[in-house]
């Protein structure tokens, strides 16, 4: 029993303060972005929400140019991005998407300068694949007030405007039919994206954090249509697909080329992808299961 | 800056702007710009795998290692984002679609040491970054893709303007759509190692989003946002010359821009009720 | 409608028989009607009763389960140009650069390869076109800043610069104010007459209709009734239909259709100076 423990958790797995710490941030971003992220998906604004972790990747290069820590700068840009789109006030899902992508173009535009200035100034070459890509491994014992705080602030939003979120994300005329502020709610859901993706960046990077926030909503809208629950199984997913990620990347340092390991945003994103082509499998499944059952029954009837 | 490695630069510049205004007219024409955004930017992936696989500097079947990795995996992202967009939310398709590709570009990029510096210029372009020989297949690309889409221009329209219409005259949504980003794959493709992966999608929607605000006639929205495409590339070129940043920053914020502009055309248009044969006014909108 | 054959028009669209199952559910059962040429046909239903699922079988999109569709007297199939469709709830883009012209030129060509260079014959035919729909005055006008009958109109003009033998309207009155409505109704009727098109329009309600209807098809619960006016919006046919008992309600010139037993309604009609067996419209 214990040897084939072993051979799936590598050794010195469960005593590793990084691995530690990065299960239980990843938990907690898991957490945050499988319930902010389930509105994004129920909004159509996937875009957006990539939009605002890609953006990220200017914030963390100018908190690296200022020495602070890549969290706060991907915090920071990310809700400027986020308040410039709601501002450009589009509302057809079409034109917000455009109104995204220029926003979107023009950070990456800033932030491929703030990387040139970064290496020229302080020539680490490093610098870009850090900060758009992250490690999990790179969240130290000391990110996990900060991670925790902020979680707990995103996800407070989200409670509170929960029904009213709800509302306006299913329909909006209806939602300010019954007198739910809807700019007002969508600024508020902005910031708690904003705060989510800027986690999820901090974690797995600003260009994966994308998958957290989209996949496992994603997969759990096809599992169950009711939003409370869709809301418990995305978290689900999402502590699932990061905590094998992390397990993974562990153990692939015993993996060829020996000695490097494999990073752990991948496995996350792959994790978080083959959950999805499996609830669509799934969803899929019970579809026909239906389908045959209700054409016994009309055969039943008609034939009774 | 005219002479020597620059001409190679100024030549690649025009064909690149050419073809992102031809295909991001329709990209914007169809509010594709998560797809436009994805499709180049997954195809990073697959450059960190021919370096993984040849080398930074190694070809495959003749040409440039990087630009067939780029290749294969525009196109396996476009068909990626094409299949699971048929099953599911388009948006969600599109962006597990770059997710993966992204992680496997991270994936390739760790297991080679040594592409470090690359990674740079190939995210945002590099002024000086097209070797000479890498001009012939960019040509054919681009002639392709420009092609393309001037085959495809009717029932593109009538696809992206009436697509239930289209339908009943056998013109199927989902081949048009297919079709389309195979033209948005071979499009970034050839322009990236130019402009850079992450701002190829800006010069697609940057010009196209402000030149349809200037005119109401199709075919000379066309002609404009190729224009605008074109000038905003030999600005950036030149500027980026003579400062030496990188060029996805001008061409980031230039498309920004162009759409700012074009957004404050209109509303003065609407404001003040410039007649364009009856009425000035978005009469439906939709929440 | 029920005349004998050889003293009619020819017929273009045949529909013999169709019943279509959707999702283990019987959507359409044993619907039969013809429309002629030159006629002006509503199929009339309530929302979810099936008239677009019917539409989508015309148009060769669906495949029945049973009966066959002819159009011309030939199988239906997929891209007819005999049949010029109008679909419901179309969104142009005001974003978008296209004039109301160019949108009728799509319904010329638009379903063939390359980029169609203008010939002076296809400016005159789109020109003819808006023309007949009174679209001359926005011609040039971005489509997407039109109204809502603008649209329409620009949309019925698209679907029949292709010279269409048959029109096809699923529910081009909803969202249109009633001056619109009349508009929309005044050029299709015009056209059914002038042109000998047939038209076949889907709507709800049937009462803007009325004036150029030369007969109808009344669809409930997935069964259709068809002929003149007279001869299906009566209490015993529908009633038929629904399976419950209906009430035809006729106030002025408008007809309301009223489903459910209520006996006292024909005493209440009375009271109210209504002819008894009046309809009310659920």
């Amino acid at each position: 029993m214990s040897a084939s423990l072993g051979a799936i958790f590598g050794p010195g797995f469960f005593g590793s303060a990084p691995v530690h710490a990065a299960l239980a941030g990843g938990a907690i971003v898991a957490v945050v972005t499988g319930a902010v992220g389930l509105f994004t998906v129920l909004r159509s604004q996937a875009f957006a929400g990539h939009a605002l972790g890609e953006v990220g990747a200017t914030g963390g290069a100018v908190a690296l140019l200022a020495g602070t820590s890549p969290l706060y700068g991907y915090l920071g840009i990310a809700i400027a991005a986020g308040a410039v789109i709601e501002l450009l006030g589009v509302q057809r899902p079409r034109a917000r998407d455009l109104a995204t992508g220029l926003v979107l173009g023009a950070g990456l535009g800033l932030a491929a300068l703030f990387l040139y200035l970064d290496t020229t100034a302080s020539s680490t070459t490093g610098a870009p694949v850090t900060v758009l890509f992250g490690s999990l491994f790179a969240v130290s014992q000391s990110m996990l007030p900060e991670i925790v705080v902020l979680s707990a602030v995103s996800l407070a939003i989200v409670v509170a405007c929960y029904r009213m979120l709800l509302l306006s994300s299913l329909s909006a005329d209806l939602a300010a039919a019954r007198g739910v502020p809807v700019r007002v709610i969508g600024v508020a859901y902005l910031v708690a994206l904003a705060v989510a993706v800027s986690l999820a960046a901090a974690t797995i990077g600003a260009v994966l954090a994308t998958a957290l926030v989209i996949g496992p909503p994603a997969s759990a809208l096809r599992l169950t249509k009711r939003p409370g629950l869709a809301v418990l199984v995305a978290s689900v997913i999402g502590i699932v697909a990061v905590w094998l990620g992390v397990l993974l990347a562990y153990d692939s340092f015993y993996w060829p080329p020996a000695g490097t390991g494999w990073p752990v945003s991948f496995f996350v994103v792959a994790d978080v992808f083959a959950f999805y082509l499996l609830s669509g499998a799934v969803a899929r499944l019970r579809q026909s299961a239906r389908r045959q059952r209700r054409a016994r029954e009309v055969a039943d009837v008609a034939g009774g | 800056m005219f002479s020597g490695i620059m001409t190679t630069t100024w030549i690649a510049a025009t064909m690149v702007a050419l073809v992102a205004g031809t295909v991001g007219f329709f990209v914007v024409l169809r509010g594709a710009a998560f797809a436009a955004h994805a499709v180049p930017h997954g195809s990073f992936g697959g450059a960190a795998g021919a370096a993984l696989l040849v080398g930074i500097d190694g070809s495959i079947l003749g040409v440039s290692g990087t630009i067939v990795g780029l290749l294969v995996f525009a196109v396996g992202g476009a068909l990626g984002i094409a299949w699971l967009g048929r099953r599911g939310r388009h948006d969600v398709a599109t962006a597990l679609s770059l997710v993966v590709m992204l992680g496997l570009g991270l994936l390739f990029l760790s297991l080679s040491q040594d592409y470090a510096p690359a990674i740079y210029s190939l995210l945002f372009g590099e002024v000086t970054g097209v070797p000479s020989y890498d001009l012939i297949p960019m040509a054919v690309l681009g002639a392709a893709c420009i092609g393309a889409t001037v085959l495809l221009y009717r029932p593109l329209m009538l696809s992206s303007v009436l697509r239930e219409v289209g339908e009943a005259r056998g013109v199927r949504g989902h081949r048009v759509e297919t079709g389309f980003l195979l033209v948005v794959a071979l499009a970034t493709t050839m322009t990236v190692p130019v402009v850079g992966v992450l701002l190829m999608f800006s010069l697609m929607i940057g010009p196209a989003a402000g030149a349809r605000c200037f005119t109401d006639n199709p075919r000379t929205a066309i002609l404009l946002t190729v224009a605008i495409a074109v000038l905003v590339v030999w600005i950036a070129v030149a500027v980026s010359y003579l400062t030496n940043w990188p060029i996805g920053f001008f061409v980031g914020v230039s498309g920004a821009l162009v759409y700012g502009v074009g957004r404050a055309w209109t509303a003065h248009r609407v404001r003040h009720a410039i007649p364009d044969g009856g009425r000035a006014e978005p009469v439906a909108e939709l929440a | 409608m029920n005349a004998s054959p050889a003293a009619l028009p020819e017929a273009v669209l045949g529909v013999d028989g169709v019943s279509v199952w959707l999702s283990g559910r019987e959507v359409l059962h044993d619907v039969s009607f013809t429309v002629h040429a030159g006629e002006f046909t509503a199929l009339i239903g309530a929302n979810g009763s099936g008239k677009t699922t019917l539409f989508r079988v015309i148009l060769g999109l669906l495949a029945p389960g049973a009966g066959s569709v002819l159009i011309g007297g030939r199988p239906r199939a997929r891209r007819n140009p005999m049949i010029g469709y109008v679909p419901q709830k179309v969104f142009l883009d005001p974003d978008m650069p296209l004039r109301a012209r160019d949108v009728v030129a799509l319904g010329l060509d638009g379903h063939r390869l390359g980029v169609g260079f203008g010939s002076r014959r296809r400016r005159e035919l789109v020109e003819e076109m808006l023309d007949a729909v009174d679209a001359g005055r926005f011609a040039d006008s971005r489509v997407g800043y039109l109204s809502g009958g603008e649209q329409q109109r620009v949309l019925i003009a698209h679907a029949l610069v292709g010279r269409p033998r048959m029109l096809l309207l699923d529910e081009p009155l909803a969202n249109l104010d009633i001056g619109a409505e009349r508009e929309v109704v005044e050029v299709l009727g015009r056209v059914a007459r002038e042109q000998g098109i047939a038209v076949l329009i889907s709507a709800h309600d049937m009462n803007p209709l009325l004036p150029y209807m030369d007969g109808l098809v009344y669809l409930a619960s997935g069964r259709a009734a068809s002929g003149t006016v007279e001869e299906v919006v009566r209490p015993e046919v529908l009633s038929r239909l629904y399976g419950q008992h209906v009430d035809v309600l006729r106030v002025h010139d408008r007809i309301l259709v009223v489903a459910g037993a209520d006996e006292r309604l024909p005493a209440l009609a009375k009271q109210a100076g209504l002819e008894p067996g009046a309809v009310a419209l659920r």
